[in-house]
């Protein structure tokens, strides 16, 4: 894991240098006084926390501080002391229970977010404890998405059950699961066509996915892994609202945190649906999957120092 | 939200009873909701606090206009100089003033929808510009990208540069221009690997791609569900790249697509085009208006009307919302609407004042609406029994002759009556498939004009 901290901090370096300047020059030795909060209140603001979330954590700030006069490390780890707790409780890494092999993963989320990508990356940590992974390939609607996950399955060493062009996903879900049941496969993971959370016919369709696996396995998909992009603002809020009233949604994974993005809406989706969180995406690459690490990730987006190893 | 903006304008202005210009603390206090407001529909910080500025000085000091509130007055000034900031009315078509073969390079980050749009393009040129189009995907970083593009340049029918597995993506620029020149192409998609900002190697090659390929438009193709970081994006890729143009795809969402300001405000590249969907169709023109209205949240049917005029009973028209967006929809409420429709129609000039709606007004006058024909229409429904109003398939010939006597119309009358509300609800039913967002897209100007859109 040498390599993970070194690359993902590097990347997050680059993306937190403009938060910096801004805490910095807001807060070098200076009194946290109205403006002082009202700056770090922007600051957070401009990582995505939302308005609301944002004024929270300032609100927190200034119970315990206000009128101090303060350094600009001391503030930024008190900010992140802050965040810290509301992300640690969503914290819990994807754990594939043996009993249920195949334990069954289905990956959803909105276009383009990185749901292939994410299961070529679970599949790699996955096969590397010696596991062995089925792939289905149910994004029966965007151009080459087949070739795209069979790719993945070639540089993991999986198998990729795939169908005909615009054949029904949850016929292609049922036959893949009934493959991995044949084959004992101790995973199945379900790629899924990205959709958006408003159109009703396509989160019927994903629905009917759900239905169609229970007739096989009452209790899978064991995991509904929503995928969030970084970049995105506000409306992730209305894609995991949606989302997990529709197919009841267990938990997420945020990608593209290589990226000047810097994921605030995490906090935000945490302290309104407490979704575990069980990884990040740090890359393209099969290997650029990492834990959710909430002290590390508080830590980033405030760009606070004690950045603790894993 | 919209409604929750225009309340919260409407209680700071409450007090200002006297009307007269707009004080300067009053505007203070309606800035800090639009900033919310505007920081809610992801419109990057720095450009929200400028924005707030500009606006501010305009509004201090305005005249109240006596027809509308303060509250109204200030959302309308906000919803103008939005329009304003994301490039006024003026629509910027892709630049093709160029000696063919002319080179376009879409670029942006992962997952943004260039492959996507480059397709859309290609049918686009190809289908409304006749241009003999070319695409090229120069992304050998996604498994399966080029592909992917060749398989949409199927659908679109057009051309697609021969894959050729090894090339570097500079290799594969250069050998699409090269089958340009040589096979007498009009236009060349390069459609390139998404990339961070942050990137610098690839950043660096994107750049030599332009430089060597030297594209007539450089599109940014960016995600309407962006937030704050969308003005790192549009920063970094202007800068090494020099964006003309800007794609906003997924707008077929609901989200409030506050990037486009950003984007448009750090770039100054017009918003050329919008993403409104999957399939290869679904590329239209960018339109500001709609777009503030969608950051502002107001692009409701319910809000529209609410604002149309304090003449149109609110109650009525959230139900009326209400029930076009189950799909239900009877002549009852076809009357009603035909009673808001002759109001609104007297108090046209009083709609143009308002925020969003000129354009309403403009369709009200061009939908010609004929105030006699809304009368005697009327005057049938009102001669229908409750339950034929609720059902009017069951208006046989006997029923028919009934109606036209109560109301002193002819049988043609009531057929035609008929005829317009079937067409109304295909309409609506049309509507409701693009759902409650698309109506409002749609507008009520839509559905006071029966035109189809
Ligand atoms: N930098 C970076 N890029 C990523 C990450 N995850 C995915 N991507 C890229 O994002 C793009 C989209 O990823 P996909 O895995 O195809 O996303 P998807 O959700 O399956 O997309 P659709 O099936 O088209 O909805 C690709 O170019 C990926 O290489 C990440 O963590 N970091
Ligand atoms: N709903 C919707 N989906 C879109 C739109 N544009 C692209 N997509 C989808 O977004 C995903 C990523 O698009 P793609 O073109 O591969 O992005 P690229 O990585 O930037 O080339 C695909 O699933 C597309 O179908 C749009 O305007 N609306
Ligand atoms: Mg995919
Ligand atoms: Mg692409």
């Amino acid at each position: 894991m040498s390599g993970f901290l070194g690359r993902l901090r590097a990347g997050l370096a680059r993306s937190t240098q403009k938060l910096t300047a801004g805490i910095g020059a807001a807060l070098t030795r200076r009194k946290l006084d109205d403006a002082a909060l009202a700056e770090l209140e922007d600051a957070l603001i401009s990582a995505d926390l939302g308005p609301a979330v944002a004024a929270d954590v300032v609100a927190n700030l200034r119970r315990t501080r206000f009128g101090r006069d303060v350094t600009e490390p001391e503030i930024r780890a008190a900010l992140a002391d802050i965040i810290t707790p509301i992300l640690a409780p969503v914290a819990k890494p994807l754990e594939p229970e043996p009993a249920n092999r195949p334990h069954v993963v289905l990956m959803v989320g909105v276009n383009g977010t990185g749901k292939t990508t994410t299961i070529g990356k679970l599949a790699q940590l996955w096969r590397a404890e010696g596991k062995t992974v089925l792939m289905a390939a149910a994004d029966t609607f965007r151009a080459a998405a087949v070739e795209q996950l069979q790719v993945w399955g070639q540089r993991t060493g999986c198998e990729v059950v795939a169908g005909a062009a615009g054949a029904d996903p949850a016929g292609l879900a049922y036959a893949a699961l009934e493959r991995a049941r044949n084959e004992n496969a101790d995973l199945l993971l379900i790629d899924t066509a990205g959709r958006l959370h408003n159109k009703t016919a396509l989160m019927e369709e994903l629905a009917k996915i759900v239905r169609v696996i229970r007739k096989l396995d009452p209790e899978a998909p064991h995991d509904i892994v929503l995928v969030l992009d970084a970049t995105t603002g506000q409306n992730a809020i209305a894609q995991v609202e949606i989302f997990r009233a529709m197919v009841n949604v267990t938990g997420l994974i945020v990608t593209k945190l290589d990226g000047s993005a810097r994921g605030g809406i995490v906090v935000a989706l945490a302290k309104k649906f407490g979704l575990p969180v069980h990884a990040v995406g740090v890359g393209e690459q099969a290997d650029d999957l990492r834990p959710f690490d909430p002290a590390a990730f508080a830590a980033d987006l405030v760009d606070a120092p004690e950045h603790r190893e894993a | 939200m919209f409604e929750a903006l225009s309340g919260k304008l409407t209680q700071v202005f409450d007090r200002l009873r006297g009307r007269g210009a707009l004080r300067e603390a009053d505007v203070d206090e309606a800035m800090r909701e639009i900033r919310l407001a505007l920081l809610d529909a992801d419109v990057a910080l720095p450009v929200v606090r400028d924005f707030i500025t500009k606006v501010r000085a305009e509004a201090v000091g305005q005249q109240v206009i006596a027809a509308v509130s303060p509250g109204q007055m200030v959302v309308k000034i906000v919803h103008d100089a939005l329009v304003d900031a994301l490039g006024g009315p003026e629509v910027v078509p892709l630049d093709l003033n160029a000696p063919a073969p002319i080179p376009i390079l879409m670029v942006g980050l992962q997952g943004s929808g260039k492959t996507t749009t480059t397709g859309k393009l290609g049918l686009r040129l190809r289908t409304r510009a006749r241009r003999k189009v070319l695409l090229a995907s120069l992304d050998t970083q996604r498994p399966a990208a080029q592909l992917q593009l060749q398989q949409l340049a199927e659908r679109a029918e057009v051309a697609s540069l021969p894959i050729v597995a090894g090339e570097t993506p500079l290799q594969i620029a250069r050998r699409a221009m090269e089958t340009a020149r040589r096979e007498v192409y009009d236009v060349v998609l390069l459609d390139t690997a998404g990339r961070l900002s942050i990137d610098d190697a690839l950043m660096n090659e994107v750049a030599a791609i332009r430089e060597e390929t030297k594209p007539v438009e450089t599109l940014l193709v960016v995600d309407a569900m962006t937030g704050q970081d969308a003005v790192n994006t549009a920063r970094a890729f202007n800068e090494r790249v020099g964006v003309t143009g800007i794609v906003m795809t997924r707008m077929d969402g609901d989200a409030r697509g506050g990037a486009a300001l950003s984007m448009r405000a750090v770039t100054g590249a017009p918003i050329k085009l919008i993403g409104l969907g999957e399939k290869l169709e679904a590329l239209e023109e960018f339109n500001p208006g709609r777009v503030a209205g969608r950051i502002l949240d107001m692009g409701d049917v319910v809000g529209l009307v609410e604002r149309a005029a304090e003449v149109v009973e609110q109650e009525e028209a959230e139900k009326l919302a209400k029930k076009i967006a189950r799909g239900k929809f009877d002549l009852e409420d076809y009357a009603k609407q035909l009673q808001q429709i002759t109001k609104m129609g007297s108090v046209q000039s009083l709609i143009s004042m308002l925020p969003g709606a000129g354009k309403l007004a403009q369709q009200i006058e061009n939908a010609n609406i004929d105030k006699t024909m809304l009368k005697r229409q009327a005057a049938i429904i009102s001669s229908m029994t409750p339950a034929e109003r609720r059902n009017p398939d069951m208006l046989k010939a006997s029923r028919k002759r009934r109606i036209a006597a109560g109301s002193g119309t002819t049988a043609q009358d009531v057929n035609r009556l008929l005829k317009q509300f079937d067409d109304m609800s295909t309409m609506m039913k049309r509507m409701n498939k693009l759902g409650q967002k698309g109506l409002a897209r749609a507008g009520l100007g839509a559905l006071l004009s029966g035109r189809r859109f």
